[in-house]
């Protein structure tokens, strides 16, 4: 018998208008090619599903017609790498950069990327809280040479529209018309959930320096203007963002 | 302002943002709020291949939760139901609206 990639069971599964595999046969011997279009339209409806799912957000900015369209195009042109579906649309939020109908929605990529890494967010791994009266009683030296390790599931997005805000007024009721501003959204997952986070100022250079391995130090020398190091440090300790602390 | 005296300020902003994690450990708490996803917008943050996201079948689900911000729960406002029975969010899984097939 043929394996499936010499009959082209596998190339004509995401390509609609392909014919459809010869030599198909049901239990009885008869051609079974009505069960391979059943199929093959449920390999596309399962993804786009998946998408829909991973996406809300975006479905909701574009509209459910539209969004049926993007996705379509997608899953053909990315077919799963894994068969896990949690990890499935990776690569949609560059995906959705690249269509040019909807190139008048500058912030759309970002929306999906932050959909994209509350959903890793989740599926990361488990981590201890960092206790926070550990950084106490250091002297100064001790605290600027230190290094805070970022929790599995701590995710940090800079975008230059307000993210956190254009997300919220799109996913839940009631929320203020997002300002104009660049957001920088942190995502912790403090207990079962994660959650994403408006970082006070200069707070994102900060924090990609910490989850670059630098020091305390040089984190500090690393944020960007009008940072506020009390209100970033507390809203990170408070999340559990760092699951512990690194001294010499 | 010398490496010293800097970075001696920085131990106060430390120390201050030791306090407030003490001080404001509930501030930015959220309650599972039941009974006002739409049928298939509970919240989810699991994503596609699992088995809770777009389950609830029924507008209004009950045992179906949305995350709002603690104590806004409550007020949400939502169409009164078909027999005119006003409907409130609340904070435990409720009996009411369950889907009828399963």
């Amino acid at each position: 018998m043929a394996s499936y990639a010499e009959t082209g069971f596998r190339s004509a599964l995401l390509r609609g208008d392909a014919p459809v595999p010869e030599g198909l046969t049901d239990g009885a011997g008869r051609p079974a090619g009505r069960r391979y279009d059943v199929y093959r339209n449920n390999v596309a409806v399962a993804l786009r599903e998946a998408l829909e799912t991973g996406f809300p957000a975006v479905a909701r900015l574009i509209g459910p017609e539209n969004f049926a369209r993007a996705a379509g195009m997608f899953l053909r042109s990315h077919p799963p790498t894994s068969p896990v579906m949690m990890e499935y649309g990776a690569g949609f939020p560059e995906f959705l950069e690249g269509i040019e109908a909807l190139r008048g929605i500058g912030y759309l990529g970002d929306v999906a990327r932050l959909e994209l890494a509350l959903r890793q967010s989740y599926h990361a791994a488990d981590a201890p809280k960092l206790d926070a009266t550990r950084l106490a009683g250091m002297d100064e030296v001790a605290l600027m040479g230190a290094r805070l390790v970022p929790a599995p599931a701590l995710r940090l997005l800079c975008s230059s529209w307000p993210l956190l805000s254009i997300y919220r007024f799109t996913i839940e009721t009631g929320r203020p018309k997002p300002p104009a501003r660049a957001e920088a959204v942190v995502i912790t997952r403090p207990d079962f959930d994660p959650v994403p986070h408006l970082l006070p100022p200069g707070g994102a250079g900060f924090l990609a320096a910490l989850t670059r391995g630098e020091t305390f130090g040089a984190a500090v020398e690393a944020a960007g203007p009008g940072f506020d190091l009390s209100a970033t440090l507390s809203l990170l300790l408070r999340q559990g963002a760092f699951s512990d602390l690194l001294t010499d | 302002m010398s490496y010293t005296l800097k970075s001696a300020a920085l131990v106060g902003a430390v120390a201050a943002a030791i306090a407030a994690t003490g001080a404001h450990a509930d501030e930015m708490a959220q309650e599972k709020c039941f009974g006002v996803s739409l049928a298939g917008e509970n919240d989810c943050a699991a994503g596609p291949g699992t088995t809770c996201a777009g389950t609830s079948k029924v507008d209004y689900q009950g045992n179906a939760w949305t995350l709002v911000d603690a104590g806004t729960c409550t007020e949400i406002e939502l169409p009164a139901m078909a027999d005119g029975t006003e409907r409130m969010g609340s904070l435990d899984a409720l009996e009411r609206d369950l889907p009828m097939d399963s």
